[in-house]
């Protein structure tokens, strides 16, 4: 179920990293990394925003491809550490 | 023992994922000199055949050119084999500052600094020049090894979307507080032969105060009036901050590479850059040759003319033949298969009709991005172009791709 941080992080994922001409839907479980959408090398925009957005830091060894593959596993990550 | 019974099942198993996906590279031995002929051995122990070579940096023909020939073994002769030594300790000629000093003319910079090679020059620069208050702001686009050398920078660095003027503006004006901005492109982009809006690019730079960094290994020689690379193409001679490129494509095709731009950066790559520091001085024979190269193609625009022109007519007869091709106007040009054993088969069945070509997948381009990248070269003539053009309708339709669009590929293939 979505709420309102994977919103925000939807957005972001789709201001980013999608063309505006391209026929592209993000959904909670679209993966992003593995698809090809988002490529490791620039995966690190999305790391500093959502740090800065949540106030978070994301240690590297945390911020693997597989953590970042879905919005899902995003917003389970940024909690993790917002718990912390 | 550390490579036990295990640990080698273990890699094999790996080999074989990679066999099964589709992705493997297969060996191809070469037994004649680089030209837009050559005599391959493929598979390995199979008898040797002439094939039309359509894969090769060669854009100016000059790999093989006897007047380079000549100059190498004058350089082999006045200069000797090897330095064996790196740069800074006695590994420095004379020839190797006139190499630089010619590339500096060449590429209308302040200063230039030769390396073993462009991968070396993207290696070591970035860490060079730029520290933690600085930011690299990249094309998500660029090559592997301007990807690793900013990964071992300690810079920041941030992406925008290929070739995207509207997001690089957005990112410039993100890193406004930080103490330097590099900017930093392909001029050619080599899997998609894409070019790079360099003066769009520069004139943002100049709005937002940030350097431009340009590795021209795909232009320089043959992109722009005389060849100068794509600066001169958009009419930014002298405001490009650094630029590197190789000497291994269309400069000679042996190996090496350089870093040109402004004095102080160059200077600065000579002091600390890693690769620079570490590594083997480019050998005599290379530099002397490379020395006659760039004599060559600043004496006339001969043979950039004639790769326009070759690359006009493949564009051309490609795109006619029904083929799905990336448009662009430079001499790298991806026939888009989007499944990688279709590109292998394909190339496999080009390779029968004479033609020598590679398909391409992951790692090196993203997946379910896979092509046959096709190369010109000034060393082509009309006849093998339409060889080549032909074959690709043969084999295209062998395959039912041909006036298939990316949804009708994939269709067809999946991805």
């Amino acid at each position: 179920m979505s709420c309102e941080m994977h919103e925000t992080v939807r957005e972001y994922v789709i201001g980013e990293y999608v063309d505006e001409d391209d026929d592209i839907k993000i959904a909670d479980d679209t993966p992003l990394i593995s698809s090809g959408i988002v490529d490791s090398f620039s995966m690190v925009s999305l790391k500093v925003f959502l740090e800065k957005k949540y106030d978070i830091k994301l240690p590297d060894e945390e911020a693997t491809p597989e953590a970042f593959d879905t919005v899902n596993s995003i917003v389970e990550l940024v909690k993790k550490f917002q718990a912390k | 023992m550390a490579y036990s019974k295990v640990a080698r099942a273990g890699f094999a198993e790996e080999i074989e994922a990679i066999k099964s996906k589709g992705l493997y590279k297969e060996k191809r031995f070469i037994c004649s000199p680089q030209d837009a002929e050559i005599t391959v051995e493929y598979p390995e122990g199979a008898a040797q055949e002439k094939v039309l070579n359509f894969c090769a940096n060669n854009y100016l023909g000059l790999s093989s050119h006897p007047d380079v020939i000549a100059a190498a073994h004058k350089g082999l002769d006045s200069r000797g084999y090897g330095m064996s030594s790196v740069r800074f300790i006695c590994g420095t000629q004379d020839i190797h500052r006139e190499l630089q000093d010619r590339l500096t003319d060449f590429l209308g910079t302040e200063d230039t600094l030769l390396f073993p090679s462009c991968m070396d020059a993207n290696a070591g620069v970035f860490e060079a020049i730029l520290g933690p208050e600085d930011v690299i702001i990249a094309d998500r686009l660029i090559h592997a090894s301007l990807v690793d050398g900013i990964r071992l920078c300690s810079a920041e660095y941030d992406t925008f979307k290929h070739m995207n003027m509207k997001h690089l503006k957005q990112k410039l004006e993100l890193h406004q507080g930080k103490r330097n901005r590099l900017v930093v492109t392909d001029g050619v982009f080599s899997m998609d032969g894409d070019l790079c809006p360099l003066g769009e690019m520069v004139a943002l730079a100049e709005e937002y105060d940030s350097m431009v960094l340009v590795d021209d290994s795909h232009a320089s020689g043959f992109i722009g009036r005389t060849g100068r690379g794509v600066h001169e193409h958009f009419g930014v001679v002298g405001k490009i901050d650094v630029i590197t490129t190789t000497l291994g494509k269309a400069l000679g095709g042996a190996s090496g590479g350089c870093v040109s731009g402004r004095r102080e950066l160059v200077e600065l790559c000579r002091q600390k850059a890693r690769p620079y520091l570490f590594s083997n001085s480019l050998s005599p024979v290379i530099t002397a040759a490379s020395l006659k190269v760039l004599e060559i193609i600043m004496k006339s625009t001969e043979r950039r003319d004639k790769l326009e022109a070759n690359t006009k007519r493949f564009r051309e007869g490609i795109t006619a033949a029904g083929l799905a091709v990336r448009p662009g106007e430079t001499p790298i040009v991806p026939v888009m298969l989007y499944n990688a054993k279709l590109a292998n088969d394909m190339a496999r069945d080009m390779y029968a009709e004479g033609i020598y070509v590679i398909g391409f997948s992951f790692p090196v381009v993203p997946n379910g991005q896979a092509r046959i990248r096709v190369q010109l070269s000034a060393a082509h003539e009309p006849e093998h172009i339409d060889k080549c053009v032909a074959a690709f309708r043969k084999v295209g339709d062998k395959y039912g791709i041909l006036g298939l669009d990316k949804d009708g590929i994939i269709a067809k293939y999946g991805m």
